[in-house]
């Protein structure tokens, strides 16, 4: 339990510690960053559903 | 200054630039070969028996594009003392870091599976039980990793990368027809139009030059290291040097499966390697041992890719230059990922092939994710002062990164719905 507490304060640590992004959000940086996530966000959909289908088959 | 004055100062300067080489190489040259690791290989030798030598040109397009992506990680690596991990989260904050450490963590853990199915399925063909190659491999790597110096694991590593180096006296021994290699190869052809197969293959050929762990590999050895601005000029050349040596493996790979089995459908570089035996022992045997080193190779880099990113972010040490008392969790993470990678493929009816599949699939995820940053991080120019990408770099990375992201989006979709692009 100890050992599980230390590793989440860890990890709230980590997240503090690069809370703030430090690259400069030009708008180009913007752009790429929300294709990026358009990008993944559709890949996850698609995996989700591939899932969704081969479970139907099972 | 007479002749053979000007001869002298001019060897010495060469000398000098050969010395100098000779203390700044090892990233590049070891990422770039371990670059060929079993999937590779496997993807080379069907790339062979399928097509013979029509494919080689496109292996030799491959140079520029894999130097061009790995050169960026050794100016950002040299410049910032940052892995690629690190340089993610600082630069682009918690979410974006988290996606790539635990994707990296995903798709590290996934591919050294594969890398253990090629090592013991080569040693297979010695007689070697599967499990005596997952020890013999574990307490190897042990010994590799644990020496204390960074120093010591390149150098050794850079052994194995001489070994990778086997395919090419097998090349040789199988007599090819250097009039079909030049006639065939060289001349950019797609032998029987733009099939779906043929598709696939290309994309596979991509996807095995190009892979994530690559990226925060090689970043992180720079690192590790210790190259300074001043060695990047060398740093590169190390790269190029790798790049085109993990190709020219590729087309020796290429031409021994493209001389022998040319029509012969194969599904893996052991399946291969098997056959070449019944017609040539030597090249047979040649091929397995290749496989196991290229498995080797590839199981050493990516388990280190692994522990350097979570040392990186969870502040723990981690360098080859420690001892195990001074970063345990570097070394205890490592050995970790390595002994559970290892266990899989003892697993009777463990699912190798949906392994397969899902190393190609998740690395889609990580690798346009891992290279966007890559490009953005080489524009930042408060951090990156001179070294920063110039426009003409911007073209050709920008170009080279949208392009591997189209194919190898291409590539994991069709491994979700095999006949999606029919």
């Amino acid at each position: 339990m100890r050992t599980l507490n230390q590793f989440f304060s860890k990890i709230r640590e980590i997240n503090q510690r690069y809370a703030k992004p430090t690259v400069e959000m030009s708008r180009g940086v913007k752009f790429s960053l929300a294709v990026l996530r358009i990008y993944l966000f559709l890949l996850v959909v698609l995996m989700i559903y591939k899932f969704i289908t081969v479970i139907k088959v099972v | 200054m007479d002749f053979f004055s000007l001869l002298y100062f001019r060897f010495k300067k060469v000398w000098k630039a050969v010395r100098l080489y000779l203390v700044i190489a090892g990233p590049g040259l070891v990422v770039m070969i371990a670059d060929n690791d079993a999937g590779g290989i496997t993807t080379y030798a069907a790339t062979g028996a399928k097509y013979g030598y029509h494919l080689i040109w496109f292996l030799l397009l491959l140079i520029p594009i894999a130097y061009y992506v790995q050169e960026m990680t050794v100016r950002l690596g040299a410049v910032t003392k940052r892995g690629h991990a690190e340089a993610i989260f600082e630069s682009f904050g918690a979410f974006w870091g988290w996606f790539s450490l635990l994707d990296l963590m995903i798709v590290d853990w996934l591919t050294l599976v594969t890398e253990f199915v090629g090592m013991t399925s080569a040693l297979s063909i010695f007689g070697v039980p599967a499990w005596m190659t997952v020890i013999f491999v574990i307490l190897l790597m042990g010994m590799v990793v644990l020496n204390g110096r960074y120093w010591t694991w390149e150098k050794i590593a850079l052994g194995f990368c001489l070994l990778n180096l086997i395919y090419i006296p097998a090349a040789f021994m199988v007599n090819p027809s250097m009039a079909d290699i030049v006639g065939q190869g060289l001349i950019p052809n797609l032998p029987g139009g733009l099939t779906n197969e043929l598709f696939f293959l290309l994309m596979a050929n991509i996807g095995t030059t190009i892979a994530p762990w690559m990226l925060f590999f090689q970043q992180s050895s720079v690192v590790d290291k210790g190259l300074l601005e001043k060695d990047i000029k060398m740093g590169k050349v190390d790269t190029f040097i790798g790049s085109v040596i993990t190709v020219a493996v590729a087309v020796f790979v290429v031409i021994v499966t493209g001389t022998l089995l040319h029509g012969v459908p194969i599904e893996d570089a052991a399946t291969a390697a098997k056959m070449l035996m019944q017609t040539n022992h030597y090249i047979g045997a040649f091929m397995a041992i290749g496989l196991f080193n290229a498995g080797l190779l590839g199981a050493i880099c990516i388990s280190l890719a692994s522990s350097w990113a979570f040392g990186e972010i969870f502040g723990w040490a981690h360098s080859l230059n420690t001892k195990v008392k001074e970063a345990p969790w570097f070394y205890i993470s490592f050995f970790i990922t390595l002994v559970t990678a290892g266990i899989v493929p003892l697993i009777p009816g463990a699912p190798l092939v949906l392994i397969t599949l899902f190393v190609q699939v998740v690395a889609v995820t990580l690798l346009p994710a891992a290279l966007v940053f890559l490009i953005l991080l080489l524009n930042d120019k408060k951090t990156m002062g001179e070294y920063a990408n110039t426009p003409l770099q911007n073209i050709v990375s920008t170009t080279i990164v949208g392009g591997i992201i189209i194919l190898s989006t291409m590539y994991g979709v069709s491994a979700l719905f095999p006949n999606i692009f029919q």
